[in-house]
């Protein structure tokens, strides 16, 4: 799994970011040099607790972190397949690239499905629009191909249910037209900021494995954001896990998951209430862990096995054998 | 939806009988009514008003029948076009009411027409720059707005017109189209001189329409439905008109409904001010000398304007909402 030796083709990098909001109360630091890869074609999570900054880094990526939130620092360097690569902080509001970004190269699927389509258009009216903003096609065309991407994520009868309105739908069908809409432009990134949080178990499990049968048919990479390590193990390649701003670990799924390094992984992993023993207390996650403080940010130090982990160099060794 | 159309309007027949009978008691509760009112003028004109020549009178406008039947026969006759007469102005009331009502009502509409006009592009400007010098300004202009009731702004417009510039901004024509029988250039007239009161009669209306506007689109303005359409690459312009305004709008159409009252009351008053040949003055003057038939049949057909106002905006709420034409 080293991966010094080997290039690792990486669609997307992130360095350095730092975003501050400026609210009545102050300045909240929500990133504060956030770094990690993309590899291309795989899927990768980024878990962590409300809080820890998963969604705005996400936002980031797309660029629509809004007022008060500012991104102060750091780098997203992108390289979409067929086109030059460029840097997307560093993009103004009047460059192309950046309308061609959202929706076109990148796209994203969010937590609330309820609510993440406008009540007063039809369905295919907001799918289609979504190929409108970024092909020159006919209304026609785009409402074609929006019929056959509804279909591919699996909504049936679908000449009945294009004319209908997100609220005729289920939560469950109303994600799946909100994953057509991110996938029918074929972007070269999916950001899914937990897409399965708000629906049930069932459903949950369902949209899994759509996002997942799509990446390998569409080979595009996933960013996949959550905070259920069920769901990690489930669909994931690579981990980065995030507290309070800043990343604490980078690995495969089997590394970060079966040996955690990191004081805060472990802890994380403990606190899943189907691996602890049962008729024990769960495990609570302390900021002080050991002699490490969490709070406290330490540079990203890489392990001979390729990941990486944010721990004094002291620690690392030890925490290796624990 | 042609049965929720439908359901609509058969329930505003009701709706009018109800208040065609409200108004019928409000005009007959002063004390003494036309006959009454006629007889103290012809007394004072030294006419001799036997008893047998009162009772004529009474007979001839049905007041010695009782209440209800005296209702029937108001209503019936409404029903079939006729409002009666108006002894103040010795002329039938179909005559003195058509042409005021048209008056009152193109006044109200444009003056309608103005609030949003002027509401919709302040009410989106004041909250996409929420907390700017720009918003501060509008706000501050939208409470003085709200705050000057619209016969005070009518008088102080007349007085700068007069004070000023030297012209008389009364009335709806110049004095030489007055009488005159419509043409363009009496309808031209009509338009220089209609947008005075139409701005006065809307100030208010546009001042809560825009902040009304502006709470509504701040709710809207970071909804999950306007992340999804931004991160989907939709254009800042188009993305605020197509998502959040359009929804922010819905309680806007629905208010046409709730100005409309507003609307005519505020145009009585300006109209008594500006001297406007409209219905508002004339209802003043009826009201006053016990008119009964002109002041009942001119509240009828401000009930039935504004009933109708109600029953447009629904119609119109409901084609542009899905949700509500679904329901």
């Amino acid at each position: 799994m080293a991966g010094d030796d080997q290039a690792v083709d990486v669609v997307l990098k992130v360095q350095d970011l730092a975003v501050d909001f400026k609210t009545d109360t102050g300045l909240t630091h929500a990133l504060m040099g956030v770094g990690f890869e993309v590899p291309r074609g795989k899927v990768t999570a980024i878990v962590g607790e409300s809080g820890s900054g998963k969604s705005v880094t996400a936002n980031c990526i797309m660029r629509i972190i809004q007022p008060p939130g500012r991104i102060v620092d750091g780098t997203i360097d992108f390289a979409p397949k067929g086109m030059d690569p460029f840097e997307i902080v560093s993009l103004t509001k009047k460059d192309p690239r950046l309308q061609e970004l959202r929706g076109g190269l990148i796209s994203m699927v969010f937590q609330e499905p309820m609510t993440a389509l406008s009540p007063v258009y039809k369905v295919g009216n907001q799918v289609a629009e979504a190929i409108l903003c970024h092909r020159k096609v006919s209304r026609a065309e785009a409402w074609r191909e929006a019929a056959e991407m509804l279909e591919r994520v699996g909504i049936d009868d679908i000449d009945r249910r294009i004319q209908m309105y997100p609220f005729e739908f289920s939560g469950g069908m109303r994600q799946r037209v909100v994953i057509a809409m991110a996938l029918v432009c074929h972007p070269e990134v999916l950001i899914c900021d937990e897409p399965t949080t708000a629906l049930d178990v069932t459903i949950q499990a369902e949209i899994l494995t759509l996002i997942k049968d799509l990446q390998r048919e569409l080979g595009n990479s996933v960013i996949f954001i959550t905070h259920d390590l069920g769901v990690v193990a489930q669909i994931a390649d690579q981990v980065v896990v995030m507290y309070q701003g800043r990343v604490l670990e980078i690995g495969t799924v089997r590394q970060v998951l079966k040996e955690p390094v990191h004081p805060y992984t472990k802890g994380l992993l403990a606190a899943i209430p189907g691996l602890a023993p049962k008729g024990e207390r769960l495990a609570t996650i302390a900021t002080v862990v050991g002699d490490a403080d969490i709070t406290t940010p330490f540079p990203m130090q890489t392990l001979a096995d390729g990941r990486q982990v944010s721990l004094p160099p002291e620690l690392v060794g030890g925490a290796q054998q624990a | 939806m042609r049965s929720y159309i439908l359901t609509r309007i058969a329930g505003l027949i009701p709706t009018l009988a109800i208040i065609s009978v409200i108004i019928f008691i409000v005009i007959q509760l002063p004390e003494g009514d036309i006959v009454s009112s006629m007889l103290d003028r012809l007394q004072a004109q030294g006419v001799d008003t036997s008893e047998e020549y009162v009772q004529n009178l009474r007979a001839q406008y049905n007041l010695d029948k009782p209440m209800v039947i005296q209702y029937f026969y108001w209503a019936g006759n409404f029903l079939t076009g006729d409002m009666g007469y108006s002894y103040l102005f010795s002329r039938p009331v179909n005559e003195l009411v058509w042409e005021r009502l048209g008056y009152t009502l193109s006044i109200t509409i444009s003056a309608l027409f103005f609030t949003w006009l002027v509401a919709l592009p302040v009410g989106i400007y004041s909250a996409l720059r929420q907390y700017t010098i720009g918003d501060y300004l509008m706000t501050t202009l939208a409470l003085v707005g709200l705050a000057t009731p619209p016969f005070l702004l009518a008088l102080i417009f007349m007085h700068i017109g007069f004070e000023w510039f030297g012209i008389s901004t009364g009335g709806l024509f110049s004095p030489e189209f007055e009488d005159a029988s419509w043409s363009f250039a009496k309808f031209a007239d009509m338009l220089a001189h209609i947008w005075l009161p139409m701005i006065i009669v809307g100030a208010g209306g546009a001042a809560f329409t825009m902040r009304i506007l502006r709470a509504n689109l701040l709710d809207e303005l970071n909804k999950p439905y306007v992340v999804t359409a931004r991160a989907k690459g939709v254009r800042p312009a188009k993305l605020v008109i197509k998502y959040p305004v359009r929804i922010a709008i819905n309680p806007f159409i629905s208010n046409i409904g709730l100005m409309l009252p507003a609307l005519i009351s505020g145009e009585a008053l300006v109209g008594m001010v500006m001297g406007l040949p409209t219905i508002g003055p004339l209802l003043l003057q009826s009201l006053l000398n016990q008119d009964m038939f002109l002041a009942g049949s001119m509240l009828m057909w401000l009930a039935i304007l504004v009933v109708f106002g109600i029953l447009l905006s629904d119609l119109l709420l409901a084609w542009v909402d899905p949700r509500i034409r679904f329901e």
